[in-house]
């Protein structure tokens, strides 16, 4: 298990490599001026000179090579530095955004908080719904409550985010005026009160986001119960005398998560991409929102930037799909 | 001796078979009959594709007609609970705030996005459908276009289709037109990002399909390769990806939408149906009806596509036919 760890951790490596040379070559290919909002009243040697400061004039090689030095080596190095109080990035090139002249990552530190929460949260509660739906659904298959899980899930998998965000503005916040429409990422958690209006701004994007997760888990929960309870081991387990209960919760269960659990790791970049959408929805300043944001002013850096921690989420969360597999099920062995 | 020759038994005494053979997909049909939620869903698909290409024959409205006298009509409908509500029956569905018919929109937004969808899906399933067959018919292709898909399927596809389309906007616009131009820029990255399921689908099926004794035989008796893909090994994948195909369907129509509705899609006089939700946003408070419209039109045709898609996977499992 260790060495397959350790194989994989080194696969990724040449896998970012490329992933990053992909987003690179395709915004190199892009045309797009980042002096084209600067007045025309610049004279063009000042704007090339302007240019050349941003790293523009140089072979695409060298500016890959230097993207590379900056994401991998120079940006660790500033988050040891704010960890452990040293200066090892004194004085070094960091990433810059070309909007905002500032650290694209400090940028990107500010705002992931409020992506964490709502994404995180959302995905917590789609998985507690998901669970139990799966099963229930599996154990009374073609029941009525089958039927109308089955037939939820299928519309969380088709309406989508764009349009039961705003749904959910004009019911619960125009017509009901229970939740406000915007999320107030500027809002502090002090007292009780705080902290219901918090509840209140996030029940809306956090359900959006868990629709789709619910749809997605409860349908691999319900498939996974329904291999496991045709197994030889569960007419065993009932043949000597256990409760309905203990056959289901114990012995079905703990099989049938194997698969979910490596599924719901996957599924975490997933929904960092969807709560782009939601984001902009709700307008919560996450890095969703941050990255359109950054799309439309032409901020490069910033863009390739985002993406490229989308791209790590990715590979990442597959390594963990697939260690976990491994762990979980002791059929399965990579060596 | 001849008086007691032997008889077969009444049940051996057929000499033709008692009912007429059936064809495959005869039994397929009869399987996806019995699917009630598929057979809606074909049918909803079928009207809805119908509406959107021939609707404007007999909604002759021009959708991108401004007539500022006729704006912030209501669909009549509102009528019923609210008299004094600006409604009427020359705009069924209202008017939006530049006074554009919003069921001539409807219709024109789902052409656009139903030929996005179509053309997407086609595209990704014939990129997937030929990867998938090169990387399981071809050993030597095998490890190199299967790590690919691997790659392509660690990309961010979002973010990527978000980069693409805003970046490459400009040149595509300048030589084909914007409406052109947009609609190969989109389905292009569409099709470029969504096809290795399809692929890894296929490639297993193919692998399987290859070892079978109908491939041997055919290739005893001197078939090309080209003749065993073609012959032999295309059709026994069909199912798979008709399947795959209705979902690569569905995420086409939301991607477009997607796209649409965070403002890098069509140029903005051109409707579509993610375009008309995300132009309604901003005055839903007065108009909810111009985000529930292409709201529900987008959410119900994806869900018909899922639900025809359920259906198909059922009917084309031949271990689950027949129950």
């Amino acid at each position: 298990m260790l060495t397959f760890t350790i194989r994989r951790l080194i696969l990724a490596i040449p896998t970012l490599l490329f992933i990053s040379l992909i987003i690179f070559l395709l915004l190199q290919l892009a045309p797009g001026d980042p002096m084209a909002q600067v007045p025309l009243t610049v004279p063009p040697e000042v704007k090339q000179k302007m240019r050349e400061a941003l790293g523009l004039g140089q072979p695409i090689h060298v500016q890959y090579l230097k993207w590379l030095v900056q994401v991998f080596w120079i940006e660790p190095q500033v988050l040891f530095d704010y960890l452990f109080g040293t200066d090892f990035s004194e004085g070094k090139l960091r990433v810059i955004s070309w909007q905002t002249r500032s650290p694209v990552m400090d940028i990107i530190i500010q705002r992931l908080p409020q992506t964490l929460t709502v994404v995180g949260l959302s995905y917590i509660v789609g998985i507690i719904i998901a669970i139990p739906i799966g099963i229930y659904s599996a154990y009374r298959q073609y029941s009525l409550f089958d039927q109308a899980g089955t037939f939820i899930t299928m519309i969380g998998f088709s309406i989508p985010p764009f349009f039961t965000g705003p749904l959910l503005i004009v019911i619960f916040s125009v017509q009901l005026g229970w939740f406000p429409s915007i999320y107030d990422t500027t809002h502090r958690v002090t007292d009780w009160e705080s902290f219901v209006y918090q509840v209140k701004q996030m029940i809306m994007p956090v359900m959006v986001l868990a629709l789709q997760t619910t749809a997605q888990i409860s349908r691999f929960m319900r498939a996974a119960m329904l291999d496991n309870l045709k197994q030889d081991y569960v007419r065993t387990a009932r043949a000597k005398g256990l409760s309905e209960r203990v056959v289901v919760i114990t012995h079905v269960l703990r099989n049938s998560m194997i698969p979910v659990v490596t599924v719901i790791a996957l599924g975490v970049p997933g929904i960092f991409g969807g709560a782009i959408i939601t984001e902009v929805v709700f307008k919560v300043n996450g890095i969703g929102a941050y990255l359109i944001d950054a799309l439309f002013a032409n901020d490069l850096p910033t863009v390739m930037t985002i993406s490229f921690i989308f791209a790590i989420l990715i590979v990442s969360f597959n390594l963990i799909a697939d260690i976990l597999y491994g762990i979980l099920d002791p059929r399965i062995r990579y060596d | 001796m001849t008086d007691n020759e032997i008889k077969p038994i009444a049940a051996l005494q057929d000499s033709v078979p008692s009912a007429p053979p059936r064809s495959q997909w005869k039994d397929v049909w009869d399987q996806f009959k019995h699917h009630k939620g598929a057979l809606m869903g074909g049918s909803f698909l079928l009207f809805i594709t119908l509406g959107v290409l021939f609707g404007d024959l007999i909604w002759q409205l021009d959708p991108k007609k401004l007539d500022i006298r006729a704006k912030d009509f209501r669909p009549i409908y509102t009528a019923i609970w609210d008299g004094d509500a600006k409604v009427g029956w020359n705009h069924p569905l209202g008017t939006d705030n530049l006074g554009r018919d919003h069921l001539a929109q409807i219709i024109a937004g789902g052409r656009t996005s139903m030929a996005v969808g179509w053309a997407a899906m086609i595209l990704t399933m014939v990129i997937g459908t030929s990867i998938g067959v090169f990387a399981g018919y071809f050993r030597k292709l095998d490890g190199i276009l299967m790590r690919f898909t691997d790659l392509v399927l660690s990309l961010p596809i979002l973010p990527l289709l978000l980069v693409a389309v805003t970046l490459f906007r400009q040149p595509l616009r300048a030589n084909f037109g914007p409406e052109t131009g947009m609609f190969i820029l989109i389905v292009g990255v569409i099709g470029v990002t969504s096809w290795m399921q399809t692929a890894r689908i296929v490639r297993g099926d193919i692998l399987a399909y290859k070892e079978r004794e109908f491939v041997l035989a055919a290739r005893a008796a001197g078939t090309t390769s080209k003749g065993i893909i073609f012959r032999h090994l295309l059709p026994n994948v069909m199912s798979p990806i008709m399947v795959s195909a209705t979902l690569g369907l569905a995420t086409a129509i939301i991607t477009e939408s997607a796209l649409s509705f965070l403002g890098v899609g069509f140029p903005s006089d051109y409707p579509t149906w993610g375009k008309m939700l995300a132009d309604a946003v901003p005055r839903m408070q007065e108009f909810p009806e111009r985000v529930m419209l292409p709201g529900i039109a987008i959410s119900l045709t994806v869900l018909s596509v899922n639900y025809l898609g359920d259906g198909l996977r059922d009917a084309l499992d031949p271990r689950i036919r027949g129950r």
